[in-house]
């Protein structure tokens, strides 16, 4: 295949970054778009010049390291697939395919395609957790766990992290990410027990680190490569309620 | 000489690990705040160990080679992980999964560490409940199990085919807790670039941060090397691009010894290669062995058709199939161990029975289980991997089979440690894939995360104390010393001599070539010729990388200098592998050496010379590492050939 792409190019996070054109050739149906972004990369290195940074790791769609704005879609515009997942049978030879980097507020860029995540994890360090220790639980099969809640929680757990989600929206909003994390505990016996002071604590770091809000477009659903459900959004919507009225956070 | 000690405690087997933990030291609470504790790696191992440390009060930093610690690649594991609760009702014990993991590990693991990891599946299973890891479950509200390969009871805990991905999620959650108290410091995008020793204890380490580039001094009482196996010397392996050896690779050069290297794991159930611009390989989790029948055609006309794309699977009338593990092992059919299984598929394929163009390839077939079960319930238990499958071939497995091929997976082998997980290096602790010790020569099926969590949640928390007792009385470090400065010193010059020498090659063409020197000789069949052979075109590889590959020199992010480190040291610990598969007369596990097998292909051990751990000690560039055997020991289980038929 024939392809020319147009990649952003940004030397660090001060930089002003532009768009640079690359047209490839042989490309093979059956690699990965990342395969074709690293054949790219090896001739730019053979010619000396600097090759393009991106975000990635695992290759099998499962760590969230990778993700790519292709064609103004996050992890391009197929359904359920990570960008490393993504092949390039899904191209028509010739095709001229735009690749452009997490654009948000929450996500500063570092070089080229890749950006800081780390609100996330800051997210997820706010209450994203169950606070036992290690040791000194009961016998895991002492609280039986209903199957259809134990599948929705793990429906939620799916989560992999990657933000496609806040970078879709329009708002810069993380609230499928947060929801996916508060709804899989949620749903679960272990997680009720900090349910109510879990579902202030994230929604008030989410505030702090300059997330937008929800204005319900569902942009992150159709858009997240692990299909994680809005109505995530809605449980932790009712619970955030539901806990601002029977047990605040002390200010 | 060193004296390789075990520190295996004594009494009966059972009752080692309580002993050990009643008798060790400890160290009191006011205390532990003034002690710091270095962690490399955010896997299953190292992110469970540093919120344990965390929780007990010790100062913990960690560090992560991602962007965040919850991309460690434990994220990929895809089956489950086993533990002896005997929940189903069907004759499990702890004894049987310690006798089951010393028979799959073929005889080559130390009796105490296996049957202490045994005991303490149990604690893992309901560690993980109590923090939110949604298993999958029964009807009635109790936690489902399933088989998995090389055991013929149910005790393989699962959450879809995402187990590694919920268990380090849940390690993740315990870290991030601990990072909001305070007691953990988290360090994502850094590179351990070498370990600094002070009076021959482990003191602190060297970390290259790879945003900018700058090379950062961290000083600790103690440092744990959690930072996975080191597969991908073979370029090609399911491994994360990441995953790399240089962790252990500097702590054995700076002493620690390195065990049984040419322990490695091919995986059997992969998706086949198909060109040579390829950057990894997936696997299709093992699980699927449990409903998925292995076939080649049984006529080599067919199989040439097959491969020219003449005729499809579908075309095959089932008595033209040839079954051929469930013909070769009735007993254990498709479940026999991974080993046993990718070396039948080699042979398969090596006569000439492979099934695509490469003639790498055999068959997974669901229509029998479709038939029996329906393709509803299939979908249910294998639906993500059959879509994964489909998304990555274009092939629909509920129509036409899956193809699969052997690819490397895991390293049995790595850093030597004690009893406690400590190396040769006081103050050194290795754990999870990066150590040797629970699984012999061949790892059977969910017991990775079985290890990575027992020693992060159970193990080390305890062994690490009773190396810090005496330590109480030692200021925290400084990073200005000489021993700081002699590392660093190193480190820039290494750094700066592979980006003078402008060379013509990229790195990825230097790691491509070993490992296909890897593969074809030091891979699933091994002999002496061909591993003499390896050695020499390593040595020679190296030689060539050295003048000329081309690294840019930039400052800053240079992905292509972090490449270069990496590949630099595999160029190294390639060629001890191969030394050590030369030296290892005989076949076990996953060493298979051709010159020792029986007459029906089956691997012939040789316990009279080979019961023993080989680890190796560095003596400086290019010189022979000096070989160190710990002698196994067997008083509760009877050494018998491995039997699957």
């Amino acid at each position: 295949m024939k392809l020319t792409l147009k990649i952003w190019r940004q030397k660090n996070n001060l930089d002003k970054g532009k768009f640079v054109t690359y047209n490839v050739d042989n490309i093979p149906e059956e690699a990965s778009f990342l395969e074709m972004l690293d054949i790219l990369n090896e001739s730019l290195v053979v010619k000396g010049e600097d090759p393009v940074t991106f975000d990635h790791d695992c290759r099998e769609g499962i760590c969230g390291a990778c993700g790519l704005y292709i064609n103004g879609h996050p992890h391009g515009k197929f359904k359920n697939t990570t960008t490393c997942q993504l092949h390039m049978r899904k191209f028509k030879d010739g095709d001229t395919i735009t690749i452009e980097p997490w654009r948000s507020e929450a996500f500063p860029i570092i070089k080229d395609l890749m950006v800081d995540r780390s609100a996330l994890d800051r997210l997820i360090q706010s209450g994203g957790y169950i606070s036992v220790r290690t040791g000194g639980v009961p016998d895991a099969n002492s609280i039986p766990v209903n199957k259809h809640d134990a599948d929705l929680s793990m429906d939620a757990a799916s989560c992999i992290g990657c933000g496609a989600c806040v970078a879709t929206c329009k708002n810069g909003s993380a609230m499928l990410f947060v929801s996916a994390k508060f709804s899989q505990l949620a749903l679960l016996p272990q997680g009720q027990v900090e349910a109510y002071e879990r579902v202030q604590k994230m929604v008030k770091r989410m505030d702090e680190l300059g997330f937008g809000n929800c204005s319900n477009t569902y942009a992150c659903m159709a858009e997240c490569p692990k299909g994680i459900s809005v109505t995530n959004i809605a449980r932790m919507n009712r619970q955030f309620l539901a806990a601002k009225i029977a047990e605040p956070l002390k200010k | 000489m060193k004296e390789l000690n075990s520190k295996i405690p004594a009494g009966p087997l059972a009752e080692k690990w309580t002993n050990y933990k009643a008798h060790q030291n400890l160290v009191n609470p006011a205390n532990k705040r003034k002690l710091d504790i270095i962690v490399i790696g955010t896997g299953l191992a190292g992110a469970s160990a540093a919120a344990s440390f965390g929780e007990m009060g010790f100062n913990v930093k960690v560090f992560c080679i991602q962007d965040s610690p919850r991309r460690a690649h434990s994220i990929a594991a895809q089956g489950g992980i086993n533990a002896a609760k005997n929940y189903p009702n069907d004759g499990d014990s702890v004894y049987r999964l310690f006798y089951d993991t010393i028979k799959g590990g073929d005889y080559r693991a130390r009796e105490a560490n296996v049957y202490r990891l045994a005991e303490l599946s149990n604690n893992i299973i309901d560690q993980c409940v109590a923090q939110g890891i949604p298993f999958a479950r029964e009807y009635g509200g109790l936690l489902a199990n399933r088989s998995f390969g090389g055991a013929q009871v149910s005790r393989t805990f699962y959450a879809r085919g995402q187990t590694g991905q919920q268990l380090l999620l849940g390690a993740y959650g315990a870290l991030s807790k601990e990072i909001e108290k305070g007691t953990v410091k988290m360090y994502a995008r850094r590179e351990m670039m070498d370990v600094v020793l002070v009076d021959g204890r482990a003191r602190g380490v060297i970390m290259r941060n790879l945003v900018t580039g700058e090379l950062e001094r961290y000083a600790a009482h103690a440092v744990v090397i959690a930072s996975g196996g080191y597969g991908r010397v073979f370029f090609l392996s399911t491994n994360a691009m990441s995953s790399n050896g240089s962790a252990e690779w500097q702590a054995y050069k700076r002493g620690a010894m390195m065990a049984n290297p040419c322990f490695t794991q091919i995986h059997p159930t992969c998706i086949p290669v198909h060109g040579d611009y390829q950057s990894k390989l997936t696997l299709m989790s093992e699980s699927l062995r449990n409903d998925g029948r292995i076939w080649v055609p049984k006529d080599e006309k067919d199989a040439k058709r097959l491969a020219k794309g003449e005729i499809k699977a579908t075309d095959i009338p089932e008595e033209k199939r040839d079954y051929y593990l469930e013909r070769r092992y009735p007993a254990f059919g498709n479940l026999v161990p991974r080993d046993v299984a990718s070396r039948a598929a080699k042979e398969r394929c090596d006569a000439g029975f492979g099934v695509n163009n490469t003639g790498l390839a055999v068959y997974l077939d669901f229509k029998e289980a479709i038939g029996r079960l329906g393709e509803k319930v299939v979908e249910e238990k294998y639906g993500n991997l059959f879509e994964m499958y489909e998304r990555i071939t274009d092939d629909n497995p509920y129509k036409t089979p899956m193809m699969i091929y052997p690819a490397v997976h895991y390293t049995m082998g790595g850093l030597w440690v004690d009893y406690e997980l400590q190396t040769t290096i006081p103050g050194l602790f290795a754990a999870g894939e990066a150590n040797f010790s629970d699984h012999g020569a061949n790892r059977l099926g969910a017991s990775a995360l079985m290890q990575g969590l027992s020693d992060g949640y159970f193990i080390l928390p305890y062994t690490m104390q009773n190396y810090l007792a005496d330590q109480i009385g030692v200021p925290r470090f400084q990073t200005n010393t000489a021993e700081f400065d002699e590392a660093e010193k190193q480190i820039r010059e290494k750094i700066n001599r592979l980006m003078a020498i402008n060379g013509k090659k990229t790195v990825d063409s230097f790691h491509r070539r070993l490992g296909l020197i890897m593969w074809n000789k030091v891979g699933m069949a091994r002999n002496e010729a061909g591993l003499k052979q390896a050695i020499e075109e390593i040595k020679a590889l190296r030689a060539e990388f050295w003048k000329d590959v081309k690294v840019p020199a930039t400052s800053g992010m240079n992905n292509e200098l972090e490449k270069a480190l990496r590949v630099a040291d595999f160029l190294e610990m390639g060629e001890l592998m191969a030394r050590d598969a030369l030296m290892r007369n005989e076949s076990c596990g996953g060493h298979f050496r051709e010159e020792f097998q029986t007459q029906d292909g089956e691997a012939m051990r040789n316990d009279a010379e080979y019961s023993f751990v080989a680890a190796y000690e560095y003596q400086g560039p290019d010189a022979e590492p000096v070989l160190y055997k710990e002698p196994l020991k067997f008083e509760n289980v009877e050494v018998k050939q491995r039997n699957y038929k």
